[in-house]
């Protein structure tokens, strides 16, 4: 206070220069890194541009041929497919971190090494993605350790071709995503957990409430908030599936390329270097983000007037 | 005035911004991604720039040995390791190589940088034609100097402005006279010759002793071949060698090569992709031997078909060319690899178990070209190389003695052909005299600029159909939009 009296005084000098200043980069970057790229992106996708041989081809102006080709051929199915195995990986991870981060945050639990297993969910999280699919393909390979261990163990007598049938490989990616992402969401659930009032869980005790009857009726509702948030994030994850499945199917998206997600598709059509195809599954992605995020930004706020109105 | 300007254009950028800031999430998925790509593209060149400036520093000193105006670094480009070892090993001028190979210094001072690119899925070719488009613009230190092509793809840079003729490097018909005439066919375009290569790659069938004495009653190579003499016999032998307990090839595309080289026509016409009847017949063949369990199911280069290779292995042979019998087969035949201490010698794993003969029908897989890059600042350089390395009848002669390797000089095969050499990993044969017969038998009129992605393609496709995940349409349907995503030019399809 004492100090900002003589600062006062000087304020006819303008310092608002500096807050500028200070954001400026930030928005320079957004410019240069997303902003052109993202035009460009929507520009490119009416030419024809690609690369046959050392040869390059465009660009020529070709409307929306270029959707027409898209809608055309499997985009459907990819987008079917990334959805699957995006639920496929999210189902168990909710499942089991809602358990974990009730157990956890138990108070007549008290489990034991907590703090132990709490870092050794979070592990998987910690191995780089490709490292992780690099590692599974060679545990689950057609002779493999897995299947040593199946064989030996007189299990199985063939080994088990796990990435040559669809939900193998399907079952694979799932069984990945799900390891790397559990802990994560079970440590952001239990500090949702953890926000809420002891004494509403008193209450309800007191008033003779089952466990299943405090998880339901009290823990859920109050946890929605962080549940849509971890259902957002793990959405656009979801989405944005690559490494995992491009790796562990070798960059084939096979068996029937029911494996093959959005984006693999993407690097598919850019690793040909068609600009054009690429600049319209682009295209079509950022659609379909751009409205699921439309429908869940719109579905949050009207909860929270909901609320607001019943209080 | 002035503030004001500022402020419209930064809420301006503002609103831009959280426009897209839901796009951050989800376009970032494509924006991001395709900077991924290109980043990787650039990553390459990014690279280069940096050792090679490294090496400009470490070439400082020695540049004033350099003779007059050639360039003090000399960048190759490949694939495997296999030129660069045989340039470490077999290049005269070779003064001393990096203790992580990444460079090797020659007499002069010289600098050759590698830079390897792994093959599959066109990566390498990928990496290559961005830096080949780029290399105008590049630094002299930067530009690539020779670069190695494949018979896959030979022809997509032969046929393009980015290799040189050989013949204004100074290279003489003289000097390739004794080169087999596909290899220099291969490579030409227009009667003009543009690559050169030091091997020649005949196939040949390399079927195990031990498993062909139990099922055929006899080892003998001769004698193999006449029970193996066309497809019916391979396949009679394919079922008593599954009545035995044992498999007649390893995977799906073992034999492929075998017919992929016999077809009729190349694989583009125009923009159709022309199927032949020859690809059906491999696919239809595949399918039989899978469905009576007559192979492994395991896909080229995989763990499974390597170990099939090995002591292990239950499998009657493999189709492979020269370059698959020193490089690829040997190493997997060993017990404990080289790398682990074991040594290539009789006694560790299968060593000297195998033997080669013709097999059903001729055919050649691979082979390597060396092409000088257009623009090249070190044209002596890569002229000497290319000569000692493929010209040189006495270092080419060496490397067959030292490696078994088949090379191109048709005068020194012909002379190790008539000699005592043989091969103690083939259980003594001489298997060059066998290549001999073979090589000049080869057509590669055939080939084409997409072969690779193609033949890639309708493997993988057709992986499925004998996984017997998918049927015969879709496996169709799959690999034209494989190749479709792969060579955006190609329209239409034909099946026979």
């Amino acid at each position: 206070m004492k100090e900002a009296v003589p600062k006062k005084s000087k304020a006819a000098v303008d310092y608002s220069k500096w807050g500028y200043i200070f954001i400026a980069p930030f928005f320079i970057a957004f410019l240069i890194f997303q902003l052109i790229p993202l035009v460009s992106t929507f520009y490119y996708s009416f030419f024809e541009y690609y690369r046959s041989g050392l040869k390059v081809v465009g660009p020529n102006f070709v409307g929306l041929q270029n959707f027409v080709e898209l809608f055309n051929s499997d985009l459907l199915k990819y987008l079917g497919n990334t959805l699957i195995l995006w639920i496929a990986g999210f189902l168990p991870q909710i499942v089991i971190s809602l358990l974990l981060a009730a157990w956890f945050t138990d108070i007549r639990l008290k489990l034991k090494g907590q703090r132990f297993f709490k870092t050794v969910i979070y592990m998987p999280n910690l191995i780089m993605a490709s490292a992780f699919s690099m590692l599974f393909f060679a545990l689950f390979s057609d002779n493999g350790p897995v299947n040593s261990f199946l064989i030996s163990s007189g299990i199985t007598t063939e080994p088990i071709r796990f990435l040559s049938t669809v939900w193998g490989s399907r079952g694979l990616i799932a069984l990945m995503n799900f390891l790397m992402w559990f802990g994560n969401t079970t440590i952001l659930l239990m500090a949702a957990i953890m926000g809420i009032n002891p004494s509403l869980f008193e209450a309800a005790e007191l008033d003779g409430c089952t466990p299943r009857q405090v998880f339901f009726e009290v823990t859920l509702p109050l946890i929605r908030p962080i549940l849509v948030y971890v259902f957002i994030t793990s959405m656009i994850g979801g989405l944005q599936m690559f490494d995992v499945p491009q790796i562990l199917t070798n960059g084939e998206g096979s068996p029937d390329r029911m494996s093959t997600t959005l984006i693999m598709f993407l690097n598919n059509h850019l690793f040909s270097k068609n600009y054009g195809m690429a600049g319209a599954v682009s295209v079509v992605l950022f659609i379909i983000c751009a409205i699921l995020c439309i429908v869940v930004y719109f579905s949050l706020n009207s909860d929270h007037g909901k609320k607001k109105g019943g209080r | 005035m002035k503030k004001n300007l500022i402020t419209k254009g930064l809420s301006l950028l503002t609103a831009a911004a959280m426009t897209f800031s839901l796009a951050a999430c989800g376009g970032a998925g494509g924006a991001g991604s395709a900077q991924d790509s290109s980043g990787s593209a650039q990553d390459s060149s990014g690279s280069a720039q940096e050792s090679a400036g490294g090496a400009q520093e470490s070439a400082g000193g020695a540049s004033s040995a350099n003779s007059g105006t050639e360039g003090s670094v000399l960048n190759i480009w490949c694939w495997n390791d296999e030129f660069q070892g045989r340039f470490n090993d077999y290049y005269p001028e070779v003064k001393e190589v990096a203790s992580d190979k990444s460079t090797t210094t020659l007499n002069d001072g010289t600098i050759v940088k590698w830079t390897i690119n792994p093959n599959k899925d066109n990566n390498y070719q990928n990496k290559l034609d961005e830096a080949l488009l780029g290399q105008e613009n590049a630094a002299a230190d930067d530009k690539i100097d020779i670069y190695l092509i494949e018979a896959d793809y030979a022809l997509k840079y032969v046929d393009s402005d980015y290799s040189m003729p050989i013949a204004d490097l100074g290279i003489t018909e003289a000097d390739l006279s004794d080169q087999y005439q596909y290899t220099k066919d291969i490579a030409s375009i227009g009667g003009v010759q543009k690559g050169t290569t030091w091997q020649a790659t005949p196939g040949l069938f390399a079927y195990r002793r031990s498993i062909a004495k139990d099922v055929l009653g006899t080892d003998d190579p001769a004698e193999v071949q006449k029970a193996l003499a066309d497809w019916d016999k391979f396949n009679a032998v394919a079922e008593q060698a599954a009545a035995k307990g044992y498999k007649m090839l390893s995977g799906y595309d073992d034999s492929y090569r075998t017919f992929s080289n016999n077809v009729s026509s190349p694989w583009v016409d125009g923009s159709t992709i022309v199927v032949d009847p020859n690809i059906v017949k491999w696919i239809d063949q595949t399918k039989t031997y899978t469905d009576k369990g007559y192979n492994n199911k395991t896909t080229l280069w995989d763990d499974a078909w390597a170990a099939d290779q090995g002591p292990k292995g239950k499998v009657f042979g493999f189709f492979y060319s020269t370059w698959g019998i020193n490089f690829t087969l040997l190493g997997n035949s060993l017990e404990t690899p080289e790398a682990e201490g074991g040594k290539a010698e009789a006694g560790n794993g299968i060593y000297g178990d195998y033997a080669v003969c013709q097999g059903p029908q001729p055919y050649y897989w691979g082979g390597t070209w060396i092409c000088a890059a257009t623009g090249t600042d070190n044209p002596a350089t890569v002229k000497d190389i290319m000569l000692k390395l493929t010209c040189n009848k006495d270092i080419m002669k060496q490397i067959t003695l030292d490696t078994q390797d088949y090379t191109n000089t048709m005068s020194g095969m012909k002379e190790i052909a008539g000699s005592d050499f043989k091969s103690d990993f083939l259980g003594g044969q001489n298997h060059i005299a066998l290549f001999s017969e073979v090589a000049p038998t080869i057509d590669m009129s055939n080939a084409g600029p997409y072969d690779q992605g193609l033949n890639e393609s309708i493997q993988t496709a057709f992986k499925d159909y004998y996984d017997g995940v998918v049927d015969m349409e879709t496996a169709k349907k799959n690999f034209f939009t494989s190749a479709k995503e792969k060579y955006p030019d190609l329209t239409d399809i034909k099946w026979p």
